[in-house]
């Protein structure tokens, strides 16, 4: 047994529960501001130590959990999304009833669910990582206390959540009863082709289908996005939809390849075509900026998507390169909304009048971080777009590239919208919006990296390709 | 490494952008001066360049190369040959004199400028890029800052700004989408993974199979098309033409039309002759369709933007025949001929602008006699209307005259069609010259001063180059000439008889 393989998870264990008693034992008047500081610090510190269990490539405890390229570059990510999270609302957290501490003690443990996610090697891990993560975000969902929208948004995702779990949980067990095994790369040897396992493979996109919301099993997302807290919702936006891709992609590439007679790709990419179209297309209506975001991280779940068409290294890269950039661009996006809906306790797209005059950095990191969104060089989202779609040429398929650059491009029109306001409109009134160190630090962090891996991606499109190549 | 000239052009806009956003905003002479310096500097180093290309030598020069990112083989290269170093030309001539045209800017100017400065900068990328990615990546910077500045400094007189500023951008962004999938297959075809590459030089020497390069080729002419405002995708252009504040329409018209031509020769036809070989009688078709459909539209409008910007459509089309002709002269005029309708349509732009700004209407039966009040400004207007319907002498008429020769043996019926639009483009010009300037005095006109100070700048500028050109042509054909043979000439004798569309027409 080697038990250094758990080291990342067995601190993050510790730092969680160490805040949450410190955030009992410590007096509640104080707003808990330094329990934030403190997570930061310490997701910092985990961040520098999985940055050495690159090539490490083991597993441990009979195989059902495993430390290769690829979970390490999924922990990083999901890292670095919490730790922005964490920045963003620590000013956030004030305008909470009660519970400070535990608010960031649950984005912890949360983050500790998609850990376990991106390590996991049997279906069995895989869940117990996916609960810990979904319930904790129930609990992060509804955490407006006294809110109705917030809790309304707590109990559709309960229920909405429990349900796809458990469709998920039906398909893995059909796999385990078809293969006797639960350990994913054992699967494929017990598989051939049988009803069963297309029910199976069906009922598990489905359930994954849920996590990244792509159409059709998107519909929470929206009314859930916008009751949340909004820096949960950038988290869910993110990294739990990050979180989603990484266990789908270990189960079907390694579990579940198309060689075993179940076409996946197929279904693939029919959710792919369709979330890439409506979802675009819903969102130019939307006059509520945390709604719009919402669509447009359905959209976003469908480029993803049209990377795991290609299944093969080129593809997976695209894939992990786009989920990170998407970090940054989103954590940025998400962030001014934050400042913004806080100041002006309205998260109106019209509200955000006069931005560029008002205070033209958050002004400025929102335009940078929507055209990254819509994919408009020099920002990352281009060079993203352009490995995704680039896998998938590259195999002979146009379709998806015609479809995917034609909605990126109509994508600009809502998120132009916002530039409209923001640029166009003088503002409503004249009142500094006071920005605090933390949310600079995280916006300007944001901007940089989509500035820079937009004309210099190399560093992390060498990374990305390490981790996709751990997977075959 | 030699001088990094092209750079520096490259990045002093850039870098005074970056200056200017530390200026206090209420600054407004520093910050227009400070423009006016930041885009002086590449006029003079490319107008160095121009004349310190070295003909004998011929092909690339001013060559900067860095290898920029491995698993994606894009690499970091300008230059410039005969087809770029014009274009480059025109983006600084213009973009120089689009600072002294906004010169009275009173709202918001930083941001103003700064936006103009970083159009500058990326219309020029495109231009000296000679690699893909760069190339598409400059193209693109472009877009947004046209469409803020169009939806702040527009005007809403027949369309909304923000229609237009929206047509505009959506428009140029479906049509980048279908590009964008074209390059990417010709990136993808080209050579096996491990070897690709983004250079434009080695995807020209690439082996594509017929069948590829007929369909590459179509998404390159709808791409680079709709940025030409070739018929049936030019209807962004006079809406968008019509709400942009005047800068932005000079450089729209003046060179970010012009990516669409330079875009089809350095991509579309350099790397897939047997593509653009079948699609030329389309080409040719479509172009007569611009030239005769948009002149007679121009003919009607009663808005002097719209009015020009039709004129403008209509002269792409004689872009676009000479571009269908497929030979050395054919071409050699259409790039001339994009340097000659860049200074023309700008100046004409520059001085709308100065009416508009003082009159406040661009609504021809309301004006008149201008020449009264403004005889600088009429002056302005007479050269850039007599370049505009080719009168020899001036820029334009070499250039449509080779376009012409070019064309005629390849579509002899197309061409003499081509031919009439001039016809067209004389009454239509003339009677809005006759409209605007002459006849009598008018009192209610007489409070408009004319051009005076920085505003002269675009009139004596581009005016001259006008001028100049048309009397010595042979400083701007030489240089087109040495760029097009080269390169166009060994295409010529390895297409022979390949097919073309319908079997040609």
């Amino acid at each position: 047994m080697n038990y250094s393989l758990l080291s990342t998870e067995m601190l993050m264990a510790a730092l969680g529960i160490g805040l949450l008693v410190l955030t009992i034992l410590s007096p509640r008047e104080k707003g808990h501001q330094g329990i934030g500081y403190a997570a930061v610090f310490g997701m910092v510190a985990i961040l520098v130590a999985t940055s050495f269990q690159y090539g490490i490539n083991e597993t441990t405890f009979r195989e059902i959990w495993i430390v290769d390229d690829f979970a390490v570059f999924m922990k990083q990510l999901f890292l670095v999304s919490a730790i922005f999270v964490t920045l963003s609302s620590l000013d956030y957290v004030r305008s909470l009833p009660k519970y400070h501490g535990e608010f960031f003690v649950m984005i912890i443990f949360a983050t500790l669910g998609m850990m376990v996610m991106a390590s996991a090697n049997d279906l069995i891990t895989l869940f117990v990582g996916m609960e810990l993560m979904t319930v904790t975000f129930f609990v992060l969902v509804s955490f407006l206390l006294g809110n109705g929208r917030s809790s309304e948004a707590g109990i559709k995702y309960l229920i909405l959540g429990a349900t796809s779990s458990a469709i998920m949980l039906y398909g893995m067990s059909l796999l385990y009863g078809l293969t006797g095994t639960t350990i994913i790369p054992e699967l494929v040897d017990g598989l051939t082709w049988s009803p069963a396992l297309a029910v199976a493979v069906i009922m598990i996109l489905a359930g994954f289908g849920f996590k990244i919301a792509a159409i059709p099993f998107h519909m929470w997302s929206p009314d859930i996005y916008e009751g949340a807290p909004t820096p949960i919702t950038a988290f869910l936006a993110v990294a739990s939809k990050a979180a989603g891709f990484a266990v789908m992609i270990r189960l079907f590439i390694q579990g579940v390849p198309v060689t075993t007679g179940v076409d996946w790709i197929v279904i693939i990419a029919g959710l792919a075509a369709i979330t890439m179209i409506v979802g675009n297309v819903i969102a130019i209506p939307q006059t509520n900026i945390k709604r719009m975001l919402a669509y447009s991280s359905i959209a976003q779940a469908g480029y993803l998507l049209v990377g795991m068409m290609a299944a093969d290294v080129a593809g997976i890269k695209s894939i992990l390169f786009y989920a990170m950039i998407y970090v940054f661009a989103n954590i940025g996006a998400f962030a001014v909304a934050i400042v913004v809906g806080k100041h002006l306790n309205s998260d109106k797209i019209s509200d955000y009048a006069g931005l560029g005059q008002r205070q033209p950095l958050l002004a400025i990191v929102m335009t940078v971080s929507l055209l990254s969104l819509a994919g408009i060089p020099p920002l990352a989202g281009f060079v993203g777009k352009l490995y995704l779609f680039a896998a998938i040429m590259d195999q002979g398929v146009l379709w998806p590239a015609f479809i995917g650059f034609v909605m990126s491009m109509i994508s600009v029109y809502y998120y132009l919208n916002v530039c409209l306001y923001m640029w166009r409109d003088d503002p409503k009134d004249d009142q500094p919006i006071h920005v605090s160190g933390a949310i600079k630090l995280t916006v300007v962090v944001s901007m940089v990296v989509t500035l820079v891996l937009g004309v210099y991606p190399q560093p992390l499109a060498e990374m990305a390709n390490i981790a996709a190549k751990a997977l075959f | 490494m030699d001088f990094p000239l092209l750079t520096i052009a490259l990045l002093t806009p850039l870098v005074g952008a970056l200056a200017l956003a530390f200026v206090p905003k209420d600054e407004h002479k520093v910050i227009k001066s400070l423009s006016a310096l930041f885009t002086g500097i590449p006029l003079l180093l490319t107008i160095y360049a121009y004349f310190t290309y070295d003909f004998a030598q011929g092909g690339m020069q001013f060559v900067e190369e860095v290898q920029w990112v491995k698993d994606l083989g894009i690499t970091y290269i300008m230059a410039v040959d005969g087809i770029s170093l014009p274009m480059l030309l025109l983006t600084n001539l213009i973009g120089f004199s689009a600072v002294f045209a906004s010169w009275n800017i009173e709202k918001r100017p930083k941001t103003f400028f700064i936006l103009l400065l970083i159009l500058i900068a990326g219309v020029m990328g495109t231009f000296i890029a000679q690699d893909l990615f760069f190339f598409f990546l400059f193209y693109e910077v472009v877009v947004i800052p046209l469409y803020i500045m169009v939806i702040i400094w527009g005007s809403s007189k027949r369309v909304t700004k923000e229609y237009a500023g929206m047509k505009l951008t959506i428009y140029l962004l479906i049509g980048s989408a279908l590009l964008l999938v074209g390059l990417l297959a010709m990136y993808l075809n080209a050579y096996p993974a491990g070897e690709r590459t983004f250079l434009i030089e080695s995807l020209q020497q690439a082996n594509f199979s017929d069948e590829f390069q007929i369909f590459a080729f179509f998404l390159l002419l709808v791409g680079f098309g709709s940025l030409l405002s070739m018929f049936p995708f030019h209807s962004w252009s006079p809406d968008g033409y019509a709400g942009a504040p005047t800068a932005v329409s000079m450089i729209h018209a003046g060179v970010l039309k012009k990516i669409g031509g330079y875009g089809l020769i350095r991509i579309g036809i350099l790397a897939l002759p047997v593509g653009a070989k079948f699609w030329a009688p389309l080409i040719a078709v479509l172009a007569v369709a611009n030239v005769a459909y948009a002149a007679m539209i121009a003919l009607s409008q009663k808005d002097l933007k719209y009015v020009v910007g039709y004129s403008s459509v209509s002269h792409m089309g004689f872009v676009l025949i000479g571009l269908a002709a497929m030979n050395i002269i054919g071409i050699n005029g259409a790039i001339a001929y994009m340097f000659a309708h860049g200074v023309m349509s700008a100046l004409f732009f520059a001085l709308i602008g100065h009416v508009y700004e003082k009159t406040h209407t661009r609504y021809i039966p309301d004006l008149g006699g201008l020449s009264h009040q403004m005889p600088r400004l009429a002056v302005g207007f007479m050269i850039a209307g007599m370049a505009a319907l080719g009168l020899p002498g001036l820029i334009s008429f070499v250039p449509e005259f080779t376009i012409f020769i070019g064309a005629f043996q390849e579509f002899p019926i197309m061409t003499v069609i081509a031919i009439t639009g001039i016809i067209i483009t004389a009454l239509y010009t003339l009677r809005v010259l006759a409209n605007v300037l002459f006849g009598p005095r008018r009192a209610e006109l007489d409070k408009y001063r004319d051009l005076q100070g920085p505003e002269m700048v675009p009139l004596i500028l581009l005016g001259a180059v006008i001028i100049v050109t048309g009397f010595f042509p042979a400083l701007l054909m030489d240089m087109v000439n040495a760029g097009v043979e080269p390169l166009i000439g060994p295409l010529l004798d390895m297409l022979g008889d390949t097919p073309t569309i319908g079997g040609g027409f």
